[in-house]
């Protein structure tokens, strides 16, 4: 080796400038998951099953405190890879507190048991880690690295469960059709980048801004194949046919976080690779993502009619939702950018509600997710029946409640982008959305006194004083002594505390901000501004 | 006067309390709330009694930023456009909230020796007290926000909001069969068309402020100031329309509205079809005639024809309906019909008689659905006309009050319900006088439904079930201040029509303005011109007046 060359290798090898205080929300999460997964290996039954959760949550604190100590920061880091702005704090915090949520349903759960406690928590941390830097990413190959570190552990999570062929096949299917999705993705990028020459965000649109580049066709193929690779991480439609299935199949807890945050990140990242990599060609796809939305509010709607598995409903509902969404991204203006960041805050808390429910009832009746399970839940457990009644009315946009608020402001959003027809199409899905969301109400409320005996029987019967569920506990001797030890302490109470917390939290955050959502909007006040970035 | 917000949400505050303070006694939560409906009555007594008839602003005002981003407001008044509406509301509600308070007592205190008992197919007390009473007053307390609101948004939130509470009340208190199907079907239909409005209000702020050139507000008085261009004004009434008509409901919007009735408990029933049918119609005046006038000019053909099938339709299905609610329900469609033609008129007379009668069919419609209950409880449980028969013959109060109930149904001259439909009648005879001469029909068959069905229930053959007993005094002390405030008005009904006498004016005066375009020119011409009359002269020189101010 040359002397010559040998300078040229240093003197590229000197790294960029990393700024540690703009990361440490993604180094607390990434290293709280190393931390996660060598206690888990721990001999001990208490630490694997309490400690490693409760670290998780530490974890997830940690990165909660960092976001808000970075909150007022404007500022482009490791070489202007990331970007720390209000859009990707805000983001960070409905994610962590997505994760949080989770961390809280899928601690007794029997996938995190299967899956050793340890690893799943890890996993579960490094796909927000994923998500983290996912939505500050800003550029190309970090939203592709974003990606795949949120997708890779969801794969794995979705597969935990793995006595049952349904989470497996969940796993599988979300594998293959993931990497279709990511695939399809990294092409568009590759078009996108031999068309500008860049991966950077701002010289992508630096470059879309000059010139007839924006009208290119390899720059529109690429922008086309990059909206049908997130669409399929949205679960946009037509590109939605994995997540009934995926969504039915995973453990609740992973479908809840699923459902929850990869929508959070998924609809950030569209947020900003369109609003702002792309905002020069909004011409040329904000026909066509509205085209997208209004045909995923329709599908999603029209398919979670008459869905008798919950899971699969909320599936349904999560695809039509990212179509209500969708539409703040469309019209590309700050107005667009908030509304949608509102919704997706909303969105969490609707969802986290009707989910802690289902993962009570799961545990609690042999009915599994299907609506039967919440026949009679009014008069059994009004604590429960009251968050999942006000996510249903949020869900389905009733005032008073904060997803009417978020409603509002999308369909303002598009009505004041000149896209009113858009808004309409939203009020036409929240109409054939009734549809689904009220039968849930009334099985809760009205069940007649026949069918409620009938659920009462079996699920009283089902409940011996030892184990909520003893098919649960069919596996392994080793998962039979571990499962009993773990489900001996909740198991007479009926309701574990954990999921009742956060269920009567998201509905009560549901109703609260319903009715003052001025600390909601002050939080995504800023993030319109990340759109006037260049 | 206090704030109009403790008169919001003082039936709520007493409803959560009956719901969450721990009381054994399962009357607590119905007395508690028969308590704050009837604070409620005495507050809006109050209002009407300090109500000023010689101005058209609104008086009571609050107005408090609710959300800033949006431009909505928490902004409440009164005008002579709801005052009414208001005490009517209260009244019915205390009412109801009595009928179901005094049944749970009776209940109490008769628990075997009343064999018409078990036949009724009445849920005697409510089950799970605590949420009923809850529901009940959340509606209260919505319906009255939704009278109030002076804000298009928060209108719109009301709107949709109030019929939670009933989805709840009918599908958990209703009656079988297929309560729940039919409370399901009732919600999506009403819902529809809330939603559409919601959009169409969201895009009425939006587009007035980007006209404007304003920040975007939603608050009635600075919309009707910004106004909309006439293509955007057309469909945005259309969906207006088509939530207000669902609710009132109208012909052919009508298809939830048998099994709905069939469905709802006696109580919920009373207020349902009293009141809330009542929020689409005043929408229309405090909306959408001010807010989309030359919509409403264009579409006027289009909403006397609704209003006028509604008229035909419900009165032809109520004489060949048996059961005693049906009729109602299908009388009640005819009486809305009416209050359409009035509101399209497009005049103040018009729309004077139609505020009238909406004051008028709420009390009509309650009190006459709190007899059919009553004769019910006679005829073995059954609702059915033919069934019951012979009821009067020992119980002549009853009998004397379902008559004069009856005969103010059928807008008996001498009865507000006349004054009410005189002016409809007036006021559309005057712009569409085929229509108005069609619409006389519908006069005619309502006293062939309503006279059928007091024949049919009190006098003829005694039915096989009829056990006849004259009105308890508990139950008078829900039917005699009905009947009472229905005798009053009648004798006089200037109470109401020089209250809203001004606000009416200023409501109309865009509109009938859009529909008489060359008027606003020649107006004062005309009051001279021999062939305009004084009176339509005058009252466009007064539409222009409020036009150019």
């Amino acid at each position: 080796m040359s002397p010559r060359m040998l300078t040229l290798a240093t003197t590229h090898l000197k790294g960029p400038h990393i700024d540690f205080a703009g990361l440490s929300p993604l180094i607390a999460l990434l290293g709280g998951a190393v931390v996660v997964l060598l206690f888990g290996l721990l001999g001990s039954r208490w630490v694997r099953a309490q400690l490693v959760p409760a670290l998780s949550l530490v974890t997830l604190a940690t990165a909660l405190g960092l976001t808000i100590w970075q909150w007022n920061e404007q500022k482009s880091i490791v070489a202007g890879a990331l970007r720390i702005d209000s859009l990707s704090l805000t983001l960070n915090l409905i994610l962590i507190a997505g994760g949080a949520c989770t961390v809280l349903l899928a601690w007794r759960s029997l996938a995190a048991r299967e899956a050793a406690h340890g690893e799943f928590h890890a996993l579960l941390l490094t796909s927000i880690g994923g998500m983290t830097l996912l939505a500050a990413a800003q550029n190309t190959v970090v939203l592709f690295v974003g990606l795949e570190l949120l997708s890779i552990p969801l794969y794995v999570l979705c597969a935990t469960e793995m006595k049952r062929e349904h989470s497996l096949e969940s796993g599988l299917k979300y594998l293959i059709m993931g990497s279709i999705g990511s695939a399809t993705l990294l092409y568009g990028l590759a078009m996108i980048y031999g068309a500008t020459g860049a991966t950077d965000f701002s010289a992508i649109a630096g470059a879309l801004s000059t010139g007839s580049l924006a009208t290119d066709p390899l720059t529109l193929t690429g922008i086309a194949l990059c909206v049908v690779g997130l669409s399929f991480k949205a679960s946009v439609a037509p590109f939605h046919q994995w997540t009934p299935d995926v969504y039915e199949g995973a453990p609740t807890p992973v479908t809840a976080f699923m459902a929850v945050a990869t929508k959070v990140a998924a609809l950030g990242v569209f947020l900003r690779f369109f609003d702002v990599a792309l905002i020069d060609a909004q011409a040329s796809w904000g026909p066509a993502v509205a085209v997208l939305a209004t045909i995923t509010i329709l599908v999603g709607n029209v398919g979670a009619l008459g869905q008798s598995s919950l899971k699969r409903m909320l599936a349904y509902s999560s695809v039509a939702q990212a179509g209500y969404m969708l539409a703040g991204v469309v019209v590309a203006t700050k107005l667009g950018v908030q509304a949608t960041v509102f919704y997706l805050a909303v969105y969490v808390m609707m969802n986290m509600a009707a989910f802690a429910v289902i993962v009570a009832r799961e545990r609690e009746t042999d009915l599994g997710d299907s609506v039967a399970a919440m026949r009679g839940l009014g008069r059994e457990r009004p604590w429960l029946a009251w968050p999942m009644t006000i996510s249903m009315l949020a869900l389905a946009g009733i005032p008073a409640t904060a997803g009417f608020v978020g409603k509002f402001y999308l369909i303002d959003a598009a009505v004041a982008g000149e896209y009113t027809w858009l808004g309409v199409v939203i009020v036409v899905g929240s109409m054939i959305s009734l549809g689904y969301y009220l039968p849930v109400i009334a099985a809760m409320w009205m069940g007649s006194a026949a069918s409620e005996a009938e659920t009462r029987g079996p699920s009283a019967a089902q409940r011996p004083p030892g184990g909520t569920l003893p098919a649960l506990a069919g596996g392994s001797p080793e998962l039979d002594g571990e499962a009993a030890a773990a489900e001996s302490v909740p198991a007479t109470t009926g309701v574990q505390p954990e999921v009742a917390f956060v269920a009567i939290l998201a509905g009560a955050a549901t109703i609260f901000f319903g009715i003052i959502p001025e600390p909601l909007f002050n939080l995504v006040r800023g993030v319109g501004n990340a759109l006037g970035l260049f | 006067m206090p704030a109009l917000s403790i008169l919001i949400w003082l039936p709520l505050a007493c409803g959560l309390l009956g719901a969450l303070v721990p009381v054994r006694d399962r009357r607590f939560p119905g007395a508690l709330a028969f308590l704050g409906s009837l604070a409620a009555l005495g507050l809006s007594i109050g209002y009407l009694a300090d109500f000023k008839s010689a101005t058209a602003s609104l008086q009571h005002v609050t107005d408090v930023v609710w959300i800033s981003e949006l431009g909505i407001h928490y902004k409440l008044g009164i005008d002579g456009l709801n005052v009414f509406l208001l005490v009517l509301t209260t009244l019915l509600f205390a009412a109801a909230t009595l009928a179901s308070n005094l049944r749970t007592s009776k209940e109490a205190a008769l628990s075997d020796d009343d064999p018409v008992k078990d036949g009724s197919s009445e849920r005697v007390q409510p089950e799970r007290p605590r949420l009923f009473y809850f529901h009940f007053m959340l509606a209260e307390s919505a319906v009255l926000g939704a009278f109030l609101a002076q804000d298009l948004a928060l209108f719109v939130a009301f709107f949709d909001l109030m019929l939670i509470p009933f989805y709840f009340l009918i599908g958990g208190w209703g009656r079988e069969p297929g309560r729940v199907k039919a409370t399901i079907k009732l919600v999506i239909y009403t819902l529809a068309g809330s939603l559409l409005m919601l959009a169409a209000a969201i895009a009425t702020g939006v587009l007035a402020s980007q006209q404007g050139g304003g920040h975007i507000t939603f608050v009635l008085s600075s919309l009707q100031a910004m106004p909309l261009s006439r293509g955007s004004q057309e469909w945005i009434f259309l969906f207006f329309a088509a939530a207000f008509l669902v609710k009132m409901p109208a012909f052919p919007l009508h298809g939830w509205m048998p099994d709905g009735y069939r469905a709802m408990p006696i109580e919920v029933l009373m207020v349902f079809s009293g009141v809330l049918s009542k929020v689409g119609a005043y929408g229309f005046l405090r909306i959408v005639l001010p807010l989309y006038p030359q919509a409403a000019a264009h579409f006027q053909i289009l909403m006397l024809l609704i209003g006028l099938a509604s008229i035909v339709y419900g009165s032809v299905v109520a004489f060949t309906q048996t059961d005693a609610r049906l009729i109602v329900g299908y009388s009640s469609v005819a009486q809305m019909g009416f209050i359409t033609l009035g509101i399209f008129a497009l005049n103040p007379q018009g729309a004077q008689g139609a505020l009238l009668q909406m004051t008028n069919h709420g009390l009509v419609v309650a009190a006459i659905l709190f007899i059919v209950a009553l004769l019910a409880r006679r005829a073995g449980g059954s609702e059915d006309v033919r069934e019951m028969g012979g009821i009067a013959f020992r119980a002549p109060v009853l009998a004397s009050l379902f008559l004069i109930v009856a005969l103010a149904t059928l807008a008996m001259p001498g009865s507000s319900n006349f004054v009410g439909e005189f002016l409809i009648l007036l006021g559309v005879f005057k712009t569409k006088l085929a229509i108005s001469v069609i619409a006389f029909a519908g006069v005619v068959m309502a006293s062939v439904y309503a006279l059928r069905m007091f024949i049919r229930a009190m006098h003829n053959r005694t039915g096989a079930h009829v056990d006849s007993r004259e009105i308890s005094l508990l139950d008078s002390v829900v039917l005699v201040p009905l009947v009472a405030v229905i005798l009053f008005l009648a004798l006089y009904p200037q109470l109401a029509l020089h209250r809203s006498e001004r606000s009416i004016r200023v409501a109309v005066a865009r509109a009938q303005v859009a529909n008489n375009p060359p008027n606003l020119r020649t107006a004062s011409l005309r009051l001279q011109r021999p062939g305009g009359t004084l009176s339509e002269g005058r009252a466009v020189a007064v539409a222009e007046g409020y036009v150019g101010k």
